[in-house]
């Protein structure tokens, strides 16, 4: 099976790890992701005004890239696939948007939200499916009590990113017994560890990673798994040494025995 | 239409948001992240707006400290979603001219070797036009 692949700025600097990852253990498990030609950066954040037209550009230049490829287009890290999928809600729900855009960009078809969006945990769960990861796992994580950290951006807004339930969301505890290891339910799981913010006010986010950290570490969890730079970068560097965070594509190449430790 | 009138409509456009929806049961503020740093609450922003009080709203801290969380969004029973509004004040005070509140050359002073591009995207983004 072939994707088209929107890797996005940080995992082409910071997040190395999150995208190397994913590429060789898409591969082993018989996905190629496809690079798609001159992308660029999602943004970071989907602007919520309905006049804010030029920042959202990018990204329906992706998607409809994906479209003349009749491909879903994948992303790995959670703020890039946010803002890919709000975008594309966006040209399907609000035609003045919509209309706004095609005239713009003038696509060689007109776009209209027709591309599947899918998280790479949507790729593992809905396309390649937890029975075949379970079965391509070589080096079950057997004992490792790890948490799913969601944070914010992969679930809400719920409506538009249906991926899960919001509030008892799964698919990362389901990743985590594929892989062999045991999911550690904790309260603090979807809450925000500070985002961006953390420029502004380092101390709130300071107060926001550690609340998710105490509450995962009260829970029993020995490691914190995430898709998402900005909340590794956070629960890093607020966290005092308290848990390790790892991306949750370094425990996927582990498991399928790809990784050197 | 006084100056008031106009900038609650042009909130009101921008945000998408219909603050009569709202029946002030305060869940928003209940489950903001941001709420103790906050000198107005997600359901204040509401309040605020529909009756017309805006200045203070514009003047405040408040409109920087909200996470883009959806928090709010997706908890909200009536489907109100109060980030919006926080967007769309912040949108009218700094798309003013030189009026943004994070500039490109603060960026050097505030780096760290770990810190990742995604998060000076973000902040640049909701901060700056
Ligand atoms: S949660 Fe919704 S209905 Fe309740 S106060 Fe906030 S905006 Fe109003
Ligand atoms: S989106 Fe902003 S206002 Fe709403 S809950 Fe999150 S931080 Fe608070």
């Amino acid at each position: 099976m072939k994707v088209s692949y929107f890797p996005g700025c940080t995992l082409k600097t910071k997040a190395k790890d999150l995208d190397r990852y994913a590429r060789e253990s898409a591969a082993a498990l018989g996905v190629e992701l496809a690079e798609i030609e001159a992308w660029q950066c999602c943004g970071g954040v989907f602007s919520m005004a309905t006049d804010e037209i030029a920042s959202k550009l990018s990204c329906v230049r992706a998607l409809a890239d994906a479209a003349k490829q009749g491909q879903p287009l994948v992303s790995v890290c959670s703020a890039c696939h946010n803002v890919l999928k709000q975008t594309n809600h966006a040209m399907q729900t609000d035609e003045t948007f919509a209309s706004r855009v095609n005239n713009y960009i003038a696509p060689d078809a007109p776009y209209h939200g027709q591309t599947k969006v899918l998280h790479f945990l949507e790729l593992l769960r809905d396309e390649i499916g937890w029975d075949a990861v379970r079965a391509a796992v070589k080096k079950p994580l057997t004992g490792k009590k790890v948490g799913a950290y969601y944070g914010c951006l992969l679930l809400r807004p719920s409506k538009t990113m249906a991926m899960d339930d919001p509030e008892n969301p799964k698919i990362i505890e389901d990743f985590i017994r594929a892989i062999g290891a045991e999911p550690v339910i904790y309260p603090y799981r979807n809450e925000c560890c500070g985002g961006y913010v953390t420029i502004e006010d380092a101390a709130l986010s300071k107060k926001k990673s550690m609340q998710v950290l105490d509450s995962a570490q009260g829970a029993g969890a020995e490691l914190l798994v995430t898709a998402c730079p900005l909340c590794r970068y956070n629960l890093d560097k607020n966290g005092e040494g308290k848990l390790p965070v790892v991306y949750f594509t370094e425990l996927l190449a582990e498991a399928l025995g790809l990784k050197e430790d | 239409m006084t100056k008031n009138e106009r900038m609650k409509e042009q909130i009101l456009r921008t945000s998408g948001v219909n603050p009569l929806k709202c029946m002030r049961c305060g869940k928003c503020s209940g489950t903001c992240p941001s709420y103790d740093e906050m000198e107005y609450h997600p359901h204040q922003f509401v309040y605020m707006v529909e009756t017309g009080d805006i200045e203070p709203l514009l003047a405040s801290k408040s409109l920087y400290k909200c996470l883009s969380c959806f928090a709010c969004v997706d908890r909200c029973p009536r489907s109100v979603e109060p980030a919006k509004l926080v967007e769309a004040l912040r949108l009218m005070v700094i798309r003013q001219q030189g009026a943004n509140h994070f500039k490109a050359d603060d960026i050097p002073a505030l780096v760290d070797e770990e810190i990742p591009q995604q998060l000076l995207v973000s902040a640049l983004r909701k901060y700056s036009k």
